[in-house]
């Protein structure tokens, strides 16, 4: 399933018919241009590449410049590949193919959340806050000692939190803007305001 | 931002203006089953939150002598209509105040009437 590109805006909320608030997030997708279509007896493996965010050709390096030019179509930022056959080189992906009501899965950078603690981290429940307790947010044991004499690979500790690719699935769009390339997805999707997201429809 | 502006703007409708301390009356759209009535709410606007489509008012009104208070979104598509009965003079964006009163020290002052006469054009 081919994904599409987008800007994460904002959230804001909608109503809708029976009066409920929803929450949703305002996303500006696509138009994302097919730039490169790869084929099993070229490449080995079917797949295009999707392009995203128009620039100017001398923002890009000459190679990357050069596979625009040779594909004969404008340069864009971004660039990102999906198994998928049957599309042409230069074609456009819109919001157009998200409809209201369907279901998709969204993946961005999650923000950034710094050196957290277990507590945070890994939902450890830390110990009581109060009545001279000295074990408040510590993690406790890592584990035991003359057997295995070390900590075992995997160990939830304290450390960098956010920052990675997250996926947020089955959310629900609530209305496709053509005109303005505008998805409203319901409920939140991952990264902060102006981050670049990945809308693909659930199959 | 701008274009989050632009969603938003779909969902505004006109609301007559209405301030805090006035007297409104809601009329709220209630399902039961499969018909649909107007339910009135007569209140004191004591608070109004948020902006944009987020925007919420608090009306507090006492039922049986029991204060009751209700949030509605302003542009709910469940309110029918927001009638002002009585317009307020308060001094405060907040009346959490009239939570601890009764009688008539919850009572608000009406706002007095000002009628503007059109003053004959400056020769």
């Amino acid at each position: 399933m081919v994904g599409i590109l987008g800007v994460k805006l904002g959230m804001t909320q909608v109503y809708t018919e029976d009066g409920k608030a929803w929450p949703v997030t305002v996303v500006e997708a696509g138009p994302c241009c097919v730039v490169q279509v790869k084929t099993l007896d070229k490449d080995g493996y079917d797949a295009v590449k999707l392009g995203f965010m128009e620039v100017k050709e001398k923002k890009l390096n000459k190679p990357v410049a050069g596979m625009f030019r040779k594909a004969g179509v404008k340069f864009f930022r971004l660039l990102k590949e999906y198994p998928a056959a049957g599309l042409n080189v230069g074609d456009f992906l819109t919001v157009e193919r998200f409809a209201k009501g369907d279901i998709v899965s969204v993946s961005g950078v999650s923000k950034g959340k710094g050196f957290q603690g277990v507590m945070k981290r890994h939902h450890f429940s830390g110990g009581p806050g109060s009545h001279g307790s000295m074990f408040n947010r510590a993690p406790g044991s890592i584990g035991a000692s003359s057997y295995p004499s070390r900590v075992w690979k995997n160990q939830k500790l304290p450390g960098h939190m956010g920052s990675e690719r997250a996926t947020v699935k089955n959310l629900e769009i609530v209305d496709v803007k053509a005109e303005q390339n505008i998805l409203l997805i319901r409920g939140a999707v991952p990264g902060s305001k102006g981050s670049i997201i990945e809308i693909k429809k659930e199959s | 931002m701008n274009l989050i502006g632009a969603v938003e703007e779909g969902f505004k409708k006109d609301i007559k203006a209405f301030n805090i301390g006035d007297t409104v009356r809601v009329s709220v759209k209630v399902v039961e089953g499969d018909k649909e009535r107007i339910q009135p709410f007569d209140g004191v606007v004591i608070a109004r939150h948020g902006d944009s489509t987020r925007e919420t008012f608090t009306v507090r009104k006492i039922s049986f002598g029991i204060g009751v208070e209700r949030i509605f979104p302003l542009l709910s598509p469940s309110i029918e209509k927001i009638d002002v009965l009585k317009r307020g003079r308060v001094r405060r964006a907040k009346l959490y105040y009239l939570r601890g009163k009764k009688g008539k020290a919850a009572k608000i002052k009406e706002k007095e009437r000002v009628f503007v006469e059109k003053s004959p054009a400056k020769q």
